[in-house]
């Protein structure tokens, strides 16, 4: 029963997105003020079933009741409760519901946090992402019903594909959703501007957060497939310039692109139109993102079943969205006013450095993405782009904007003092120096690329600490007078650090761990020893081992430093799941300073040794460190009280404003 | 500077940043990219050996031979014409007799494929798409 009413429920969620669309724009037009309220209401009753509908295929998924397809094919009676839940999104209809659960939740939260918003705009806003919501419910209802029964329920289901049974995945869906979906609020709030043809001081100041907050989650969401990928599928591999990696990776590009002109617009009440356009690249590579994911144009781990009839639908919703942002682009975009002057070395100039070479960089990842795509379409010809094309590409791009990191917070708005900032940095620089020298002398040999890269590392890092540290005041100030400014910064500050200076550790890890990484791939008996990076790696022998839900064969290795004293033990194995007869290789991975020892099974010899694929990364784990470290800095951003979405003066000053003007 | 004059630079720079990415493009295109062929388009057009290719094929039964070490050699049909494939190192865990693979890598002159990426499927319903659609073009598909 409960199944039958979800369904309704999501068939009522439609209904009612679509009130939200005519009662959002009628109340814009001023017609009658009850209509603000109603518009509210609707938004939060959408949310409301579409919650129902997501909570009615959670219970099925979590009472295995195997009448539901959905159910069948992607749960199993002995899979862990954890994996029961993550398989309501581990497959494409629960994953399209996730979407839409998502998308009515930050409006929900626009109705909920939005009590000082200006009553036209935020009816605007609420009418646009109720046409997104109406657009995705009525693509889930119309090809990708999660509800649907079979005639005869089978006693066992198919289990959810193994490789998406782990902890990573199961909150990375979660995590990328409301990412690319969090654009849609800044998508939402664009729209509205190009609507009534004006942007005010509230727009920016609720652009900036939500962006933000997106921005964070998207993060940590590719973080998180990042390191899934790498540790799960055994190739020990933590990018693969994959058409789905790039599709999360774009709206990531643009939106940092968008967070960083936001500033600007926020402060200084420049780039208006700029920031608008990017608000709309933003959410329209979030809908790229979920076409090419969810098409099945591309075949990959992420494309669980490809109907053509679905590509089109998505194709259509993503036509019709980006078409039509851009045409209203283009119709209103003139009369946005233009403000605030600024010399292009400044702060502001800075920002629009950094979007150049962003929106550029995501440029090239999306030629990269659609080319092969485009080709076989067009002549039938089938190519790969692969790494070697975004290497050379995307790679050069980002050298001039990690350079120009540590410069950007040290200039001033309006008007800034390169040489000052450069006099500045002095120290920065000549770490970032003694490190790329160090690079050399320590690896003879290693390429003189690797020490720009190194070097490049360590100078964004070191930039960051020299424009926290410079703002306290050290070395100006007694150091007790600069600690107490130190600690009295705006949280927004220590953002803009935790967010460079992660940039610099993931730049870190990237570098290391592609110049001085080794792989070995070499046959193994019991007994036999190798030599991996300085550590001594002996392999014990294969047993077999029972799990809940498969059947493996487990290789042990001894892993001892050079002079033998025992370091750690890694546990690789090759995994047979029982109710899908799919293999998994489960890597060995043992962690020390930042570096991992990584080891992954192959298959059995005729002359009964194993191959063993055996990499050394070194400060791999930094590239996902980083990325906390950005999401740090994206938290302490959102917690400073002056961007406080609530925040009671500022509010009530704006209200003031508003009724005045 | 004036108004224009500063709205120029930024354009102006940006127009640069842009063509730098252009021409970048361009070269990797032209570079970096990689055909994919099928057993018969190999035999029948033969390409110079060394040029990065993607082959793709069913690995015909039987063919899958292990030789020292990690060395292992099978060979790719499409059920018309078959290439010889050697690869060293670790296939993948849906590596099958009869199964859609993937492996890229170049001709060598005595006109075998040496691959240095095998990929095969990543579940048991799923056929690299480009093996699947050349297989339903000779009309020797049998999947739905």
């Amino acid at each position: 029963m409960t199944v039958e009413f979800g369904h309704f429920a999501l068939v009522l969620a439609l209904a009612l997105s679509i009130v939200q669309v005519a009662t959002g724009f009628v109340a814009a037009r001023g017609a009658d003020q009850r209509l603000f309220q109603v518009t509210g209401n609707v938004t939060l009753a959408t949310f409301a079933a579409v919650t129902i509908s997501f909570g009615a295929l959670m219970n099925a998924h979590l009472g295995s009741d195997f009448s539901v397809i959905n159910v069948f094919e992607n749960s199993h009676t002995k899979i862990p409760m954890l994996f029961k839940i993550s398989g309501v999104w581990g497959n494409h209809e629960g994953s399209m519901l996730l979407w839409a659960f998502i998308l009515t939740l930050f409006s929900a939260f626009v109705v909920m946090f939005g009590a000082n918003l200006p009553a036209r705009l935020k009816s605007n806003v609420l009418a646009v992402q109720g046409m997104i919501a109406s657009a995705f419910l009525l693509f889930i209802l119309a090809t990708s019903n999660p509800f649907a029964r079979l005639p005869d329920a089978p006693m066992e289901g198919r289990d959810l594909n193994p490789v998406l049974q782990d902890f990573g995945l199961a909150i990375h869906p979660p995590l990328l959703y409301l990412g690319y979906v969090g654009f849609s609020v800044a998508f939402s709030f664009a729209m509205a501007a190009l609507i009534d043809g004006r942007i005010d001081a509230a727009w920016a100041r609720w652009v900036r957060p939500w962006t933000l907050a997106a921005w964070m989650f998207l993060t940590a969401g590719i973080a998180m497939g990042s390191y899934w990928a790498y540790y799960e599928l055994g190739w020990g591999g933590w990018w693969f310039w994959d058409p789905v990696e790039n599709a999360s990776f774009m709206p990531w590009l643009t939106g940092t692109a968008l967070l960083h002109s936001a500033v600007v617009m926020e402060k200084r009440g420049a780039l208006k139109i700029w920031t608008v356009m990017l608000a709309i690249i933003t959410f329209s590579f979030s809908l790229l993102g979920t076409f090419l994911v969810r098409s099945g144009v591309l075949t990959s781990v992420h494309s669980f079943a490809s109907d053509p009839s679905r590509g089109l639908f998505i194709l259509v919703i993503l036509c019709l969205f980006v078409g039509g942002a851009f045409t209203l682009f283009a119709l209103r975009a003139g009369q946005i006013e233009t403000g605030g002057l600024f010399h292009p070395i400044s702060r502001e100039g800075a920002l629009v450095y950094n979007n150049l070479f962003l929106t550029t960089s995501a440029a090239t990842v999306l030629i990269g993405t659609l080319y092969p795509l485009l080709l076989e379409a067009l002549t039938g010809q089938k190519i790969s782009v692969g790494a070697p094309f975004f290497n050379l590409t995307f790679g050069p791009l980002m050298i001039p904007l990690l350079m120009a990191i540590p410069f950007g917070p040290l200039l001033a708005w309006k008007r800034g003092d390169l040489y000052a900032a450069g006099q500045r940095l002095m120290w920065a620089f000549g770490l970032a120096l003694i490190a790329a020298l160090a690079m050399i002398y320590v690896s003879t040999g290693a390429p003189v690329l690797a020490a720009i890269g190194i070097g490049l590392a360590v100078w964004v890092i070191a930039g960051s600490f020299v424009d926290l540290l410079g703002k306290a005041g050290f070395g100006k100030n007694a150091f007790s007078v600069a600690f107490a400014r130190l600690a009295g910064l705006p949280r927004s500050v220590f953002g803009t650090f935790f967010g460079h200076f992660g940039m610099g550790i993931t730049a870190m890890g990237i570098i290391a761990v592609t110049v001085f990484g080794t792989e070995t791939v070499l046959t193994m008996k019991p007994g036999d020893k190798v030599d991996v990076a300085g550590y001594q790696l002996a392999f014990d022998g294969l047993k077999p081992f029972t799990g809940p839900n498969f059947t493996e064969e487990r290789g042990t290795f001894q892993l001892a430093d050079k002079d033998g004293h025992p370091v750690s033990t890694l546990v690789s194995s090759k995994r047979q799941y029982v109710a899908r007869g799919m293999p998994t290789t489960e890597a060995g991975i043992d962690t020390h300073w930042m570096s991992q020892v990584y080891v992954s099974l192959g298959d059995k010899s005729n002359d009964g040794s194993t191959v063993v694929r055996i990499w050394w990364k070194p400060l791999v784990t930094l590239i996902w460190f980083g990325a906390v470290f950005m999401v740090v800095g994206a938290i302490t951003s959102l917690t400073d009280r002056r961007l406080r979405v609530g925040a009671p003066k500022a509010a009530r000053r704006q209200s003031s404003e508003l009724a005045s003007a | 500077m004036t108004r224009k004059q500063k709205r120029l630079a930024v354009i102006g720079s940006g127009l640069a940043i842009l063509a730098a990415a252009a021409g970048l493009v361009l070269f990797a295109l032209r570079q970096e990219i990689v055909f994919f062929r099928t057993p018969s388009d190999l035999v029948d057009q033969p390409i110079a050996a060394g040029t990065r290719l993607r082959l793709g094929g069913l690995v015909e039964k039987g063919s899958v031979v292990r030789g020292q070490g990690t060395d292992v050699t099978f060979v790719v049909t499409d059920t018309i014409k078959t290439v010889k494939v050697s690869y060293t190192g670790i296939l993948p865990d849906l590596f099958r007799e009869e199964q859609g693979v993937v492996a890229e890598g170049a001709m060598t002159p005595g006109g075998s494929f040496v691959a240095d990426t095998v990929l095969a499927k990543h579940d048991e319903n799923y056929m690299p798409k480009e093996v699947a659609d050349s297989l339903k073009e000779k009309g020797v598909w049998q999947g739905k």
